[in-house]
């Protein structure tokens, strides 16, 4: 939401070492330090796991009083029905246009603006940056009304442009880069500007290679803000075949009734797998994003 | 030296050139959807109109008169702050314990770090779905776990002084794994002579907590409130998918209400009056955070 990437240093500093100092005393603290986090990770976990379970459960073995843990088999057949009811397809494929090009645009915008600001002469560049910056002070609510009818007019509703063109540009983006390009020692710019290489060779040869963490954790953070957007997609698109995965799980819901959770619970699992193992991959370099503490999705 | 000038006003103008062709496609596209929705929703506060006739109507500080003396909006006002305290005090303590712990050399503790911030990663209409099923009175994960000490479940979906906690519990779950890495964060960078000093004096692990961490940590809980204040005025999809605002309005908050005024009721002048207000409510924070912060920089 707003740009404080001075706000909390990187980490790295000496962590407490208060177990060597005290070992006996220690062994209970870790003992109950360990039990208090055990607690707090069933407490995150058991959710997940219980939505994974449902997915497997018949209709009977949800009813059941008192409750069954495990389902007596894993077979698909709530995966068939969650697919059957509602264009699971499609909405994977808005899903994954929406992320990826959406997501693209920003990291495009981001490194040109930056690029730009960093290193391209202009007569009074610092106010193109204040622009970009008081865009981070403007909540999506006010903008929201506006932007649809605006929307509307161009006969954008229900359709990719729609759902991707008003969200393309990117503010907190844009600072996170120039912060990066700011650390860039003049002298690497410079060897490379005396051996000829213009400024797009230069951005693309010398400048990209040298940021790869900040690009791959602002590009993993923006496909996650995609894929998981809700209000937009939901105004901006009318028709079942245009909706986005999050969309389409409301969608689902409200088809299966209030019982058949598991084939509710399938089509979560079909929303939230991807997402979920894309973070496991990257989640080291989603942490760190958020830990130098610039970015609030 | 003359031909040189030139050169260097040749290469001038193509930095100028090449400045404006990759900022460009940026800058507009804020222009058009950051700052002429932000005029146009504010002028917008200011007319009756239905999103759809081509007529406006003006009627002034109207909207705003009726919002602010409206008892039903005061009731909304009155669930936005309870939202808001309740999942910002909710993520700050669990999360500051938890980071203090992670802090502590333990054995697979960037494990349990990834584990607790998953669930701020996944999209909170699937999140919101799955605490329906956990929330389920009849037959519900929670409603069995509370059979099992010999309570009865709390009528999570139709009593209005449940609902609210029942989405507060799912929305705290959902982000304090990212309280817990930013608190992390700051603890990390708390320079580690200064326990070693407060241990020269003798100073207890109470105390150096006290008078070491705590205070070392006030940038980043500041910066933590505020953040959790914005995002958590801004929750939609969760209350959307869990509630839509009841039973009986019990979770209905300033932003759920603004949609429902601009996009179910068509009160485009109600709902422009309830962005407006909600925009200044942030920026104000936005902007506290912003003073406090060049305090924090000047003093160092």
């Amino acid at each position: 939401m707003s740009a404080q990437a001075e706000t909390v240093a990187p980490p790295r500093a000496p962590a407490q070492t208060d177990a060597i100092v005290a070992p006996m005393r220690m062994s209970v603290g870790a003992l109950l330090a360990y039990l208090v986090l055990g607690v707090a990770v069933l407490i995150i976990a058991v959710p997940l796991v219980w939505m994974v379970l449902g997915s497997f459960k018949t209709r009977a073995e949800i009813l059941t009083v008192p409750i069954r843990w495990l389902p007596a088999s894993v077979g698909p057949a709530n995966y068939l029905t969650a697919w059957h009811d509602a264009p699971f397809d499609r909405f994977y494929l808005n899903s994954l246009l929406v992320t990826t090009l959406g997501g693209g645009l920003k990291v495009v915008n981001g490194v040109l603006t930056a690029y730009a600001l960093v290193f391209l002469r202009f007569p009074k560049k610092s106010l193109v940056f204040y622009a970009v910056l008081g865009a981070l002070m403007v909540s999506a609510q006010i903008t929201l009304i506006p932007n649809y009818v605006f929307v509307a007019n161009l006969g954008w509703i229900d359709t990719y442009a729609g759902l991707i063109v008003p969200s393309a540009a990117t503010a907190i983006g844009t600072f996170m880069f120039r912060q990066h390009f700011l650390t860039i020692p003049r002298e690497v710019i410079e060897a490379a500007r005396m051996d000829g290489v213009g400024h797009v060779g230069l951005l693309w040869r010398v400048i990209l290679p040298m940021s790869r963490p900040t690009l791959v954790t602002f590009s993993l953070l923006a496909a996650v803000w995609e894929w998981n957007d809700f209000l937009w997609p939901l105004l901006v698109t009318n028709s079942l075949t245009m909706r986005t995965l999050p969309i389409g799980l409301t969608y689902l819901r409200s088809t299966e009734g209030a019982t058949n959770w598991g084939a509710v619970m399938a089509g979560t699992v079909l929303v939230v797998l991807p997402v979920l193992v894309f973070f496991l991959w990257a989640q080291r370099h989603i942490v760190s994003g958020i830990m130098s503490g610039s970015v609030k999705g | 030296m003359n031909s040189a000038r030139r050169t260097g006003d040749r290469h001038a103008l193509r930095d100028y050139a090449l400045f404006a062709a990759f900022v460009a496609p940026n800058l507009l596209l804020l222009l058009l959807f950051v700052y002429r929705p932000l005029v146009q929703g504010v002028w917008l506060s200011f007319f009756s109109w239905d999103l759809i006739s081509p007529d406006w109507e003006w009627v002034g500080l109207d909207n705003y008169r009726e919002y602010l003396t409206d008892s039903a909006s005061h009731y909304i006002l009155r669930n936005t702050l309870i939202f808001s305290v309740g999942t910002v005090i909710g993520s700050m303590s669990l999360g500051l314990g938890l980071a203090l712990l992670l802090n502590l050399p333990l054995r697979g503790r960037e494990v349990v770090r990834t584990i607790l911030f998953t669930p701020y990663v996944i999209s909170g209409a699937a999140i919101g779905v799955v605490w329906l099923f956990i929330f389920d009175p009849r037959l519900g994960l929670l409603a069995a776990l509370l059979a099992k000490v010999g309570l009865p479940s709390p009528d999570w979906f139709n009593d209005p002084n449940w609902a609210m906690p029942m989405v507060i519990i799912a929305y705290v779950w959902k982000n304090l794994g990212y309280t817990v890495v930013v608190f992390l964060a700051g603890l990390q960078s708390i320079p580690g002579d200064l326990y070693e000093a407060a241990r020269v004096d003798g100073a207890g692990s109470w105390s150096r907590l006290r008078h070491v961490t705590l205070p070392m940590l006030s940038p980043v809980t500041l910066f933590l409130l505020v953040t959790n204040t914005l995002s958590s005025v801004q929750a939609f999809d969760m209350i959307r998918v869990m509630t839509q605002g009841g039973p009986l309005e019990a979770t209905k908050t300033m932003n759920y209400q603004l949609y429902e005024e601009g996009f179910v009721r068509f009160h485009v002048g109600t709902a422009s009056t309830i962005a407006t207000l909600l925009f200044l409510l942030l920026l104000a924070t936005t902007l506290l955070q912003l003073r406090t912060m060049e305090r924090r920089v000047h003093y160092s």
